[in-house]
């Protein structure tokens, strides 16, 4: 592969300094092409702001969808016409269509959970970090990697494309369960959209493996001299765990996705089984519907650990190097995600108490679900004691590390809540879980993926982003997380059902429209708060005040690599690797940071 | 109207654009760089996790002030009073961690903000600390784990033998409850036998079937008493989720769920207690099912044995449905049984059987 040969070429002539001349001369000589350079480019850097462009392009998407599902839902049955102006004959006369509703909230969910957490965070940050972080000069293979890229675009394009079909897109929820999502004429969304999606997302997961055998494949094999496991930052371990249970869940659901294709297209019964629908009695027998939930959620969990853990790796960091510390409890840290990561694989059950399981089987679930608490527990307290004593600079990427923290500890507390089987029966599939989901992996990735921006994006593109505007970001983001989500809990216990496209069809439920509204209001500050940072991202690119060299202070092998974007990341030889990445504030050193290629001095035990 | 709206819009970015580039440039000037972290930002930011920290907690405070009396009230079925007190238990676990975890945020990270000549303090690791902190959970957690799984296998035991038999059955886009009649027994039925008469697709031939009630709309269950549900799906799977009651089971096609429980207070009652006097229970449908999945709803009414049994026995039987008018004997006759029948106790269910 040519870019592993160009890795050995540099070692080659890393080695022998006085080929530099040569070498220069030869790299000239095949500048890289726009094409190479910019489009289909095999070099790290660039496939990283490739996946992150794209993840902003489609969270634009997938907030502008909520924004138009919470008026329907703030303001029952008013007209909006700029919801006929972008949905046309979906929203005739202002007012959104119930089947449209469905298929917004079910393409927003896809959309952030797969595109946006899963593709954008760790395609972006894995990308860009694996490889300097642990002092390569670039991933395992930059054509798989490359291919990761454009497969995760077309399936992007595929799910965009799918919006715009005549029977509009899937409909049936994120978790597409079937048979609502295997008949076409249990709703329109079920036809050709369903088809789309399943294409799409297959496409999907063939890009999200490339990825994660190549993220594995590198961190395992190509870190440089001295970088020991128990010398990787955070971030690294974060995304290796990530890549792997990416690896051992993801085919699952491809599983799961060929099977419901079968069911579709091919007239097979895995899913399907004494169905009477369209005044008509379907030939399908044998099958069950609930097969295709253990399937699902056999990746379902494990994927909302693929969401949490980069975004916890990217926080561990930056609190870090912000608070100038150490992080606390360096391997407890590393034991816990190693924890969090095995019990994902054995808590799925807690998403179908009430599908009539054996009432053992559901006190089991119960029993490994809670124990997840106890590592995500350790996480924080070792997150909090890291900022107790230290001597917190607040930029941007900090204040949102800390807002990660604490919307992780108001989500995994309900957590607690929903993973009691005995209290799930009554508030499975309402707003509470909204409310929980959103809070714990919504905003913490979404927290730790900002974070991660304002922290890298000197790395990225040489530009500094703008201060003002990303406290301003800061500061309006977590009161709309927590003025929408919040208020989420109460709706649930008041037994407010969640896919509703409105409450107002029980009196039951009439007290709760000014809350509602209020939950919209703030849905919509938020919205505008995600414009000034769109507004400082692509300012920045372009226009940024440049950045100085390591701005933050930092000890990771990354900021020892020039601005400039190199070929192969640093020039001579990858510098050696002598200490861990958290010698902040270290007694009897110069200065409050110390790189990992410093040497120990003499005498200096090294820390761990 | 739209273009004015644009057009200001992207004058507003312009104008901030020139403003960002204006500020950078004096900052230059001042020999400084726009986007180094200054004293003050550190001060500032401090402050403000300080004033959000106020706003997070009041608001806290104030929504379970106005909103907690907008909840669930009081379970009425026997087994929503253990969970609703494992609730309670749970939320006197989490409220205060809640509040524990984010006082000590807070306040750390305005103590400790960025000062000149201030030096963090070089802690990396604490075995006994760690110890604590991972020693604590564990024990909390396995508490909870205890009860929760003790509540939960308390509630799910099978319904006693002689409970009534009420089946609900979901499709696009309402319910239909079957009541198993005197032999307390559900006739069978198949989704190959559903037509425009016969919508749930009940056999004829089957003898329990006969006396087997079908209602609409809305349906009744005796207070104090247990009663069994059996939940079917003709299409999609649906969820029955009835919250006063603390039940909820999905309906899934192909397939029979159960649940059971014994409703402790009456409509008339909850009317009461609730100062509404329009109070009704409801069956929502909780699994996304399709465009009217909103709207998926039948009213319960929970009442006394006596009211009940006026109620049921003046529905007609499968049979009577179906079949042509028949002798206004018959119809009084098994009318006058019905009202028998739903003495649920077994030894009742006995006697009708050999009626029969
Ligand atoms: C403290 C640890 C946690 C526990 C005990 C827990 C438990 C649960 C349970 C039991 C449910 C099912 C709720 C229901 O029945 O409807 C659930 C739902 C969910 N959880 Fe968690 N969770 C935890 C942490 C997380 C984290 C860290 C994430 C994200 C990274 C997450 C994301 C989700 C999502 C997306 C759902 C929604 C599933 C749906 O579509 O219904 N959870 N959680
Ligand atoms: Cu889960
Ligand atoms: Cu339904």
């Amino acid at each position: 592969m040519s870019s592993h040969a160009e890795t050995l070429d540099h070692g080659h002539h890393d080695a022998h300094g006085h080929d530099h001349e040569h070498f220069h001369d030869d790299h000239d000589h095949h500048e890289e092409s726009f094409i190479s350079k910019y489009v289909f480019s095999q070099d790290h850097k660039m496939i990283s702001k490739q996946f992150l462009v794209t993840a902003v392009f489609m969270g634009i998407l997938a907030m502008m969808m909520s924004i138009f599902f919470r008026l329907q839902l703030g303001w029952p049955g008013k007209s909006f016409p700029i919801l006929e102006t972008f949905l046309g004959k979906w929203a005739p006369g202002g007012v959104l269509a119930p089947d449209m509703y469905l298929a917004l909230v079910t393409i927003h969910g896809t959309i952030m959970v797969f595109f946006v957490l899963t593709g954008g965070l760790s395609g972006t940050f894995s990308n860009l970090l694996i490889p300097f972080q642990i002092g390569a000069r670039d991933m395992a293979s930059g054509f798989l990697n490359m291919l990761s890229y454009w497969f995760f675009l077309l399936s992007s394009v595929i799910m965009v494309i799918s919006l715009f079909l005549e029977t509009g897109p899937a409909s049936g929820g994120w978790t597409i369960y079937p048979p609502l999502s295997a008949l076409p004429q249990a709703m329109p969304g079920s036809g050709m959209g369903m088809t789309l999606w399943l294409v799409s997302m297959a496409i999907f997961i063939v890009s999200s493996l490339l990825g994660s055998l190549n993220y594995i494949v590198t961190v395992v094999n190509l870190r440089v001299k001295g970088m020991s496991m128990t010398r990787l930052p955070l971030t690294i371990w974060a995304f290796l765990v990530t890549a792997i249970l990416g690896v051992l869940s993801f085919p699952v659901l491809f599983a799961a996705a060929l099977l419901l294709i079968f069911d579709r297209s091919f007239g097979t019964s895995f899913y399907l089984s004494d169905i009477y629908i369209g005044g008509q009695a379907l030939e399908h027998t044998g099958g069950s519907p609930i097969l295709f939930q253990h399937l699902f959620w056999f990746l379902g969990h494990p994927e909302v650990y693929i969401v949490l853990l980069p975004a916890l790796g990217l926080t561990s960091e930056i609190i870090s190097t912000n608070a100038r510390k150490p992080i606390f409890g360096y391997k407890a840290m590393i034991g816990s995600i190693l924890v969090i990561a095995f019990l994902s694989f054995i808590v799925w059950g807690h998403h179908m108490f009430i599908t009539g399981m054996n009432p053992f089987l559901g006190s089991v679930f119960t029993f490994t679900t809670l124990l997840v608490a106890i590592p995500s527990a350790v996480k924080v307290f070792n997150y909090i004691t890291t900022l107790w004593k230290g001597n917190i600079v607040f930029t941007p990427a900090m204040l949102f590390a800390v807002g990660l923290v604490s919307t992780f500890i108001t989500g995994g507390l309900t957590g607690i809540i929903l993973g009691d089987s005995a209290l799930d029966i009554n508030i499975h599939d309402t707003y509470f879980v909204v409310a929980h989901f959103h809070i714990v992996m919504g905003a913490s990735a979404i927290f730790g993926m900002f974070a991660g921006v304002y922290h890298w994006f000197p790395r990225m593109y040489g530009k500094m982003m703008n201060k003002q505007l990303g406290f301003a970001h800061f500061w309006l983001t977590i009161v709309s997380v927590y003025g929408v989500f919040f208020p989420m809990h109460f709706l649930g216990l008041a037994g407010i059902p969640r896919r509703y496209y409105t409450n107002t069809e029980f009196a039951l439920f009439d007290s709760f429209s000014d809350i509602n509204a209020m939950i919209s209001t703030f849905a919509i500050l938020g919205a505008i708060a995600q414009c000034l940072f769109l507004f400082n991202f692509f300012y920045s690119i372009f226009k940024g005040a440049k950045t100085k060299h390591n701005p933050w202070n930092a000890n990771t092998m990354e900021w020892t690599a020039p601005t400039e974007h190199i070929h192969g990341n640093w020039p001579g030889a990858i510098p050696e690797v002598h200490r861990w990445p958290y010698d902040y504030s270290k007694p009897g050193m110069p200065e409050d940071f110390v790189q990992q290629t410093v040497p120990l001095q003499n005498g200096e035990v090294e820390s761990h | 109207m739209n273009w004015l709206i644009i057009f200001t819009v992207v004058l507003g970015v312009l104008a901030v654009a020139r403003l960002l580039k204006v500020m950078e440039l004096s900052a230059a000037l001042r020999g400084g760089d726009v986007n180094d972290i200054t004293e003050d930002n550190n001060k500032n930011n401090a402050l403000t996790w300080i004033v959000f920290g106020v706003l997070f907690f009041y608001a806290f405070y104030w929504q379970v002030k106005n909103y907690g009396a907008l909840l669930l009230p009081e379970s009425a079925s026997e087994h929503g009073l253990k969970t609703d007190m494992l609730f309670d238990v749970s939320m006197w676990i989490i409220t205060p961690t809640f509040f524990a975890t984010h006082i000590f945020l807070f306040y750390y990270i305005f103590k400790y903000y960025h000062r000149k000549g201030q030096k963090a303090t070089f802690f990396a690791h604490s075995t006994k600390l760690e110890l604590i902190w991972t020693v604590i959970p564990t024990i909390v957690l396995t508490s909870l784990i205890v009860y929760g799984i003790g509540t939960w296998n308390e509630i799910t035991t099978p319904a006693p033998q002689e409970t009534m038999v009420i089946e609900l059955y979901a499709k696009q886009y309402d319910w239909t409850a079957r009541y198993a009649g005197k032999d307390n027994q559900l006739g069978k039925a198949s989704f190959r036998l559903i037509d425009g008469v016969n919508a749930l697709g009940i056999d004829v031939k089957d003898e329990a079937a006969s006396d087997d009630k079908i209602v609409r709309g809305e349906f009744h269950i005796p207070v104090g008493k247990s009663v069994n549900f059996k939940f079917h799906s003709r299409d999609v799977i649906h969820s029955a989720y009835m919250p006063h009651f603390r039940a909820q089971m999905n309906c899934v096609p192909g397939m029979e769920t159960m649940l059971h429980f014994v409703p402790t207070i009456t409509t008339a009652e909850m009317r009461v207690k609730t100062g509404n006097d329009k109070f009704d229970y409801l069956l929502l449908c909780n699994k996304i099912c399709g465009a009217s999945h909103f709207n998926m709803q039948m009213k319960i009414v929970v009442e006394s044995q006596e009211e009940f049994d006026k109620w049921i026995s003046e529905k007609k039987t499968f049979a009577q449905e179906i079949a042509p008018p028949a002798p206004v004997a018959a119809t009084v006759d098994s009318a006058a049984v019905a009202a028998d029948s739903t003495k649920v106790d077994s030894a009742t269910v006995k006697v009708v059987a050999q009626v029969h």
